[in-house]
């Protein structure tokens, strides 16, 4: 949120370059934009629903250790694939039911929360940060420096992204933190481009030659003056970036090659669930509409954020 | 015309090139020399380490290498895989018309569905068809597919047994492929029963593939619609008098399918993606499932192979639908 902050205050300044604010006044301002943001994202019931499923999402991540009625590899060998309490055969003491191995199945989903949200924190943020640094310094630099990080990024944006992810997985081994580096530089070039186009678009701007005849560095041009007023797009990518990471994660998880079994992260837990699809449909069923919640969640949200950020489609 | 083609293509050139590089260097990135990733596990002795590796030019310094690597590409040689021994090629155009005959039906269903239903949700805006086309859709378009694949398993499958788990083909049928694509060669063979089990093989892949397309397929359809049918020229259509029906066929749906034509074409690395994991919960011989089984076996020359043949399909596609979007749409080409 503190992006969606930095950006009225910028405009603000743009608008009203002359003046020195007040802190009380900018302030205001900030509330007011705020105020307008949440205007125009309450407006969208969509993105409001999925902004609360994820808090809870989150919250279960958090409160796991507290929340689940077990440990997540904590096996129970009388009750192996147990159904969920409500059909005959469960018990409540296994709300969800129980896996091959008699681990209960509620408990691992709530502690693959976890891996799934920070999944999506540290692809989002690798991708993000290498991607505004690379965008800025195309879009700042020109020349041969642009022409090559933008052909490589065409080269990245060639290979489907999955196939991509695979192989650079292959090539550090399966894993999650090398599934987290290869699905990270697979989103890298779309925020590399949407900050190279919006950074150039703001460069003609009269703020940024004001700036820029008052004596700016480079690095106070790139981070100071012209990031923020780029935030926009980057933010509703970025939300949107973090439900396709935790669906390239899980994806490479039910291959086999992201997070390694017993971890519970989502799609490792598909790749287990696999062989008792005929016997046992609720260990198949759970995680994945673990993910498909999560990921609708974030992909309303990211709407939501478009609507409310983006000054094209805002009906004023 | 002819500078929109040169200009195209002189971007896609260095793109490919880039792609060569990177998988030339994609064996040598692995920890390890190739010889002994191409080893494997079995030991081997310095001596015949250092013939093989004499053998194979990997002696050479790098940029030699390349060149020789750039030049066997150039007259198709993309390697031998380790596993079977058979040219990589050969082993790709073996396995492509599964993948291929699989794409198409799920290009053809996510169209036939997602546009008549994008044009609607953008025609009866706000109404309950809008806002149940866009959940769907929206649901669809974060749907886990290899999730959605188990699920139509369990339930088509397992619980109702209308459709096979598996495979391309009854092992009840067998005939030598002539074509490559399962629905041809079943008619062609004129086995009874043969056509009808490969479409009930097809149907559940089909399906899951096509998810995600359709999904976005109806997407933008319904905003292109909107976006057209604010414009003066439908309004104008309106106020002549003309029936609802011409107003949304004729003159809002050709403007509108302009941009929905760029997306179902760029849809095509989505569905080399997706192939990959419906191929793999299906069992079916496509190159998607190929490339997995490649990494899994340490076949390193196929993924690098299939690598760059992937990569360069994607490519040309996208310059196709590229060129394409000029040809409808002449006021790129102008600025192109």
């Amino acid at each position: 949120m503190t992006e969606v902050a930095q950006t009225p205050k910028n405009r603000t300044q743009k608008t009203q370059p002359q003046k020195t604010e007040s802190p009380a006044r900018e302030e205001n301002a900030t509330l007011l934009m705020l105020k307008e943001f949440w205007f125009y994202f309450s407006e969208n019931r969509g993105a409001v629903i999925g902004m609360v499923v994820i808090i809870l999402v989150v919250l279960m991540a958090i409160l796991a250790d507290v929340l689940a009625p077990h440990l997540p590899n904590e096996q129970y060998r009388d009750h192996l694939l147990q159904p969920p309490a409500w059909q005959e055969g469960g018990s409540w003491a296994f709300p969800l039911g129980t896996d091959a191995t008699g681990r209960d199945m509620l408990s691992r989903i709530m502690h693959g929360a976890r891996y799934s949200l920070l999944i999506g924190c540290i692809v989002v943020t690798l991708s993000l940060s290498s991607g505004i640094l690379l965008g800025l310094v195309a879009s700042f630099l020109r020349g041969i420096v642009e022409t090559a990080i933008m052909r490589l990024m065409d080269i990245i944006l060639a290979v489907p992204s999955l196939l991509l992810a695979l192989v650079i997985v292959a090539i550090l081994g399966p894993g999650l933190e090398n599934a987290m580096i290869a699905v990270a530089v697979v989103y890298m070039p779309h925020f590399v481009r949407l900050t190279r186009a919006s950074a150039i678009a703001e460069l003609s701007k009269d703020y940024v030659t004001a700036s820029r005849v008052s004596g700016a560095g480079l690095f106070r041009l790139m981070f100071s003056t012209v990031l923020p007023n780029c935030m926009a797009p980057l933010i509703v990518q970025a939300t949107l970036g973090f439900s396709a990471a935790i669906l390239d994660a899980a994806a490479l998880g039910f291959l086999g090659m992201g997070a390694q079994p017993p971890t519970p992260e989502w799609g490792t837990l598909l790749a287990d669930a696999r062989d008792f699809i005929t016997r046992a449909w609720w260990v198949v069923t759970f995680p994945g509409l673990a993910i498909l919640i999560t990921v609708l969640s974030f992909n309303l949200m990211g709407d939501g954020l478009r609507d409310a950020l983006d000054p094209k489609l805002k009906r004023s | 015309m002819l500078r929109f083609i040169l200009t195209r293509l002189g971007h896609l050139i260095p793109t490919f090139l880039g792609v060569t590089v990177v998988a030339f260097a994609f064996i040598r990135l692995i920890p390890g020399d190739p010889i002994e990733v191409l080893a494997g596990e079995r030991s081997i002795s310095p001596e015949r380490h250092a013939e093989l590796m004499a053998q194979f030019g990997y002696d050479k310094p790098l940029w030699e290498q390349y060149l020789v690597y750039l030049g066997n590409l150039l007259q198709g040689d993309l390697g031998r895989s380790i596993v079977t021994r058979k040219p990589v090629v050969e082993e790709f155009m073996t396995l492509f018309p599964a993948t291929i005959e699989l794409s198409l039906c799920a290009i053809i269903l996510a169209i036939l569905v997602g546009l008549p239903f994008g044009i609607l949700a953008g025609v009866k805006r706000g109404t309950i068809l809008d806002h149940g086309v866009m959940t769907v859709s929206l649901t669809g378009y974060s749907m886990p597919i290899f999730w959605w694949g188990l699920l139509l398993i369990i339930f088509f499958s397992a619980n109702l047994g209308w459709t096979p788990v598996s495979g391309r083909l009854s092992v009840l049928y067998f005939f030598e492929p002539v074509t490559g694509f399962m629905l041809i060669d079943s008619l062609l063979s004129g086995e009874e029963g043969a056509f009808r089990s490969a479409v009930s093989h097809l149907i559940l892949p089909t399906v899951v593939l096509a998810t995600i397309p359709m999904a976005v397929i109806a997407r933008q359809t319904r905003s292109a619609m909107l976006e057209v049918l604010s414009e003066d020229y439908v309004r104008t259509a309106r106020a002549k008098g003309l029936p609802p029906l011409r107003v949304v066929g004729l003159h809002a749906l050709r403007n509108a399918l302009i941009p929905v034509v760029t997306v179902i074409g760029l849809q095509v690395g989505v569905l080399l993606a997706g192939a990959i994991l419906t191929e793999t919960i299906f069992s079916w011989p496509g190159i998607g499932k190929w490339m997995v089984d490649s990494i899994f076996r340490r076949d390193y020359p196929s993924v690098q192979g299939g690598l760059l043949m992937i990569a360069g399909i994607v490519m040309v596609v996208n310059m196709l639908v590229d060129l394409l979007y000029g040809l409808i749409n002449p006021r790129i080409r102008r600025t192109g």
